[in-house]
């Protein structure tokens, strides 16, 4: 029997004039890595901003894990399980790496401002807990030297696994990663690849809107792809790599050789 | 300790006997500083005092990241809770009021201060729930929009209903009195006597320093973050699973809570409330405070208060007596001499020292500069 994580169905989104979404939906197996890909506006992080509540659709049911989840505000999707990173990294840039983790713990820990003040034992223990589970996570993603720098001034692939430890730090049952590898260079990109199948492997099920062709056909399970806002395919990377209408979309059709470029 | 000491962050024993001296130090200033004549305490029992409003505002402005101009109005608040809670003013304007209280309308302290940090909490959501979507300049506007309201409800309460007096205020308010200590009058210690200055004195300094323990417990905390997030990136922040609205809430309350604890403490301390001391120019000065000392950082805040609050004392004493000796008369008077030095510091902090004259220590060196490529966000 399958074991759904994330079930999203008949999402639109209307900006103005312009329909960004129209009936877009995933099914996401837990322990999958799943690709979100298309190109340039194809309304990839539009809708990743819905299903994490930044955005609230037009229409749509979703479900996480079997319980209907409703996108109202982006802390209540957190809270529900969906931890999300941003296409152009949002850090917290002045706080260290290790406070941006920690930061990240807040939804799973409940002290209040008067367990602070009194520093009661509840307060003191939960505070070494998230410290600790902090710590753990960023020798995960492997910048554990850098716990006290100031987050604006690690390099830039360190404040991707940065934000991608923030991300965990939530407890997410899924972890959606909005274009982990822009701006990064080969070595980063094979490094990165190896802490995703680690983070599959470890704990949470991973959705990836992703440009780079190779790293997704590597490392998804699944793909759908997106254009003008509509589902064109779906299925398994090599099956999608063939479909007509994803070359036409990437390339531009047989009657327009000078189409529009792959992103 | 290590966040006023932080080269003692190694040295426990040395940054404790640090504190120590410290202690010693505000323990027998006002006596050092009455020497000169009992003004000088009451300057160092106002620094006490400004340094609590300042840790207050620092927790919208400095943790929250949430431009508050106007924040003396928590200060009136608490100042008018006291006032009227401690005076004839009520019992001579309101026959229900005097029949209530055939003795007089003398309130506790105990009871006053948590009264007039639970009003002014109460008015610091009243402030905040309408600006929750607004930051920057628009949040600066309504806020100051806010700290006006209630001066020129304050300036005009007084009819038909007298219930604040006016701009005439209210005199006759109670001393400070606790455990029968009444801190109005001069107390013998056996040694030496205490006049009332002193007395203020150290229970602002007391006041302070429970401020002080409070505003680093609440920085070090899940909430203290959460703020800081909010500061940096409130979109990330909400992706965190942060409630965005709620803390932010928390910040304003909190906030005029200190606000409204020491304005109880001023009115106690004047004896005497009117509108005309929370004016739009006390909130830009407390905002300079912890602007000039360093914002968002504890020690820096304290700082910019004490120095901000003794600077005009100074310019009092001295600006006189030096324009007589050199010119013969008066050519310029302290307090426009304040706002011009004023408007200099504040020029020159923004040149050379735009994170404060104390800011909060940088963490590590930049590691982009290690071997490798590094790449610019």
């Amino acid at each position: 029997m399958s074991d759904t994580i994330l079930e999203v169905k008949g999402v639109n989104k209307r900006f103005g004039g312009l329909q960004a979404l129209s009936e877009v939906g995933v099914h996401i197996e837990r322990g999958q890595i799943y690709g979100l890909i298309g190109p340039n506006g194809a309304g990839k992080t539009t809708f990743f901003n819905v299903i994490t509540g930044l955005y609230t659709p037009d229409s749509g049911t979703f479900e996480l894990d079997r319980k209907p989840y409703s996108p109202s505000a982006p802390h209540k999707v957190a809270e529900a399980g969906i931890a999300r990173t941003f296409q152009n990294i949002r850090l917290f840039p002045d706080m260290t790496a290790l406070e941006n983790v920690m930061v990240g713990r807040h939804v799973r820990t409940k002290a209040t401002a008067l367990g602070a003040v009194l520093r009661t034992r509840a307060t003191l223990l939960e505070e070494a807990a998230i410290r600790k589970r902090s710590l753990e996570l960023l020798d995960y993603v492997g910048i554990a030297k850098y716990a006290d720098y100031q987050a604006r001034t690690l390099a830039y692939g360190d404040q991707r696994r940065l934000e991608i430890a923030r991300a965990l730090a939530t407890d997410p049952k899924l972890l959606a990663l909005d274009e982990p590898a822009a701006g990064m260079n080969a070595t980063e990109k094979m490094s990165l690849r190896g802490l995703l199948s680690n983070i599959r492997k470890d704990s949470a099920t991973i959705l990836l809107i992703e440009h780079d062709v190779k790293l997704v056909m590597g490392l998804c399970d699944r793909v759908t792809v997106l254009d003008y806002g509509k589902i064109i395919a779906e299925g398994t990377p090599a099956d999608v790599q063939r479909n007509a209408a994803v070359i036409e979309a990437y390339l531009g059709g047989a009657h327009k050789p000078a189409g529009k470029e792959a992103a | 300790m290590t966040l006023f000491f932080p080269s003692l962050r190694d040295k426990p024993a040395a940054a404790f006997a640090a504190m120590c001296a410290v202690g010693v130090v505000l323990l027998v200033l006002p006596f050092a500083a009455g020497y000169f004549g009992n003004a000088w305490v009451r300057a160092l029992a106002f620094a006490a005092l400004y340094v609590m409003l300042a840790l207050g505002l620092n927790i919208v402005v400095g943790f929250a990241g949430l431009l508050d101009l106007g924040y003396i109005a928590f200060y009136a608040v608490g100042a008018y809770t006291y006032a009227l809670l401690a005076s004839p003013h009520l019992i001579g304007n309101f026959e229900a009021v005097a029949a209530a209280f055939p003795q007089g309308l003398h309130t506790s302290i105990w009871l006053v201060i948590p009264m007039g940090a639970a009003i002014a909490a109460f008015f610091g959501v009243i402030l905040g729930a309408p600006v929750l979507k607004l930051r920057g300049d628009y949040l600066a506007i309504v806020t100051l929009g806010f700290g006006e309201i209630i001066r020129i409800f304050l300036n005009n309460l007084n009819a038909p209903l007298n219930f604040t007096n006016g701009p005439q205020g209210i005199t006759l308010i109670d001393p400070v009195t606790i455990v029968g200590l009444n801190f109005g009058r001069t107390v013998d210690i056996g040694f030496t006597t205490l006049p009332s200055v002193y007395l203020y004195y150290y229970l602002f300094l007391f006041l302070m320093l429970v401020t002080i323990v409070i505003c680093i417990r609440l920085q070090d905390s899940r909430l203290g973050r959460a703020w800081m997030a909010i500061r940096e990136d409130d979109i990330a922040a909400k992706a965190m699973g942060i409630n965005v609205r709620n803390v932010k809430l928390l910040a304003f309350a909190l906030g005029a809570t200190f606000g409204g604890v020491s304005g109880t403490m001023f009115s106690a301390f004047q004896g005497f409330v009117s509108p005309e001391s929370f004016s739009l120019m006390e909130s830009i000065i407390v905002l300079a405070m912890i602007v000039l000392g360093g914002l968002g950082h504890i020690p820096g805040v304290i700082l910019g208060a004490v120095l901000l609050s003794i600077f005009p004392e100074l310019l009092r004493h001295t600006v006189v007596p030096i324009q007589e000796q050199l010119f013969g008369k008066v050519l310029m008077d302290a307090e426009v001499l304040r706002m011009l030095l004023y408007g200099l510091a504040m020029v020159f902090i923004m040149l050379y020292r735009p994170k404060g004259l104390w800011p909060a220590p940088e963490h590590g060196v930049n590691p982009a500069a290690r071997p490798g490529k590094p790449q610019t966000a």
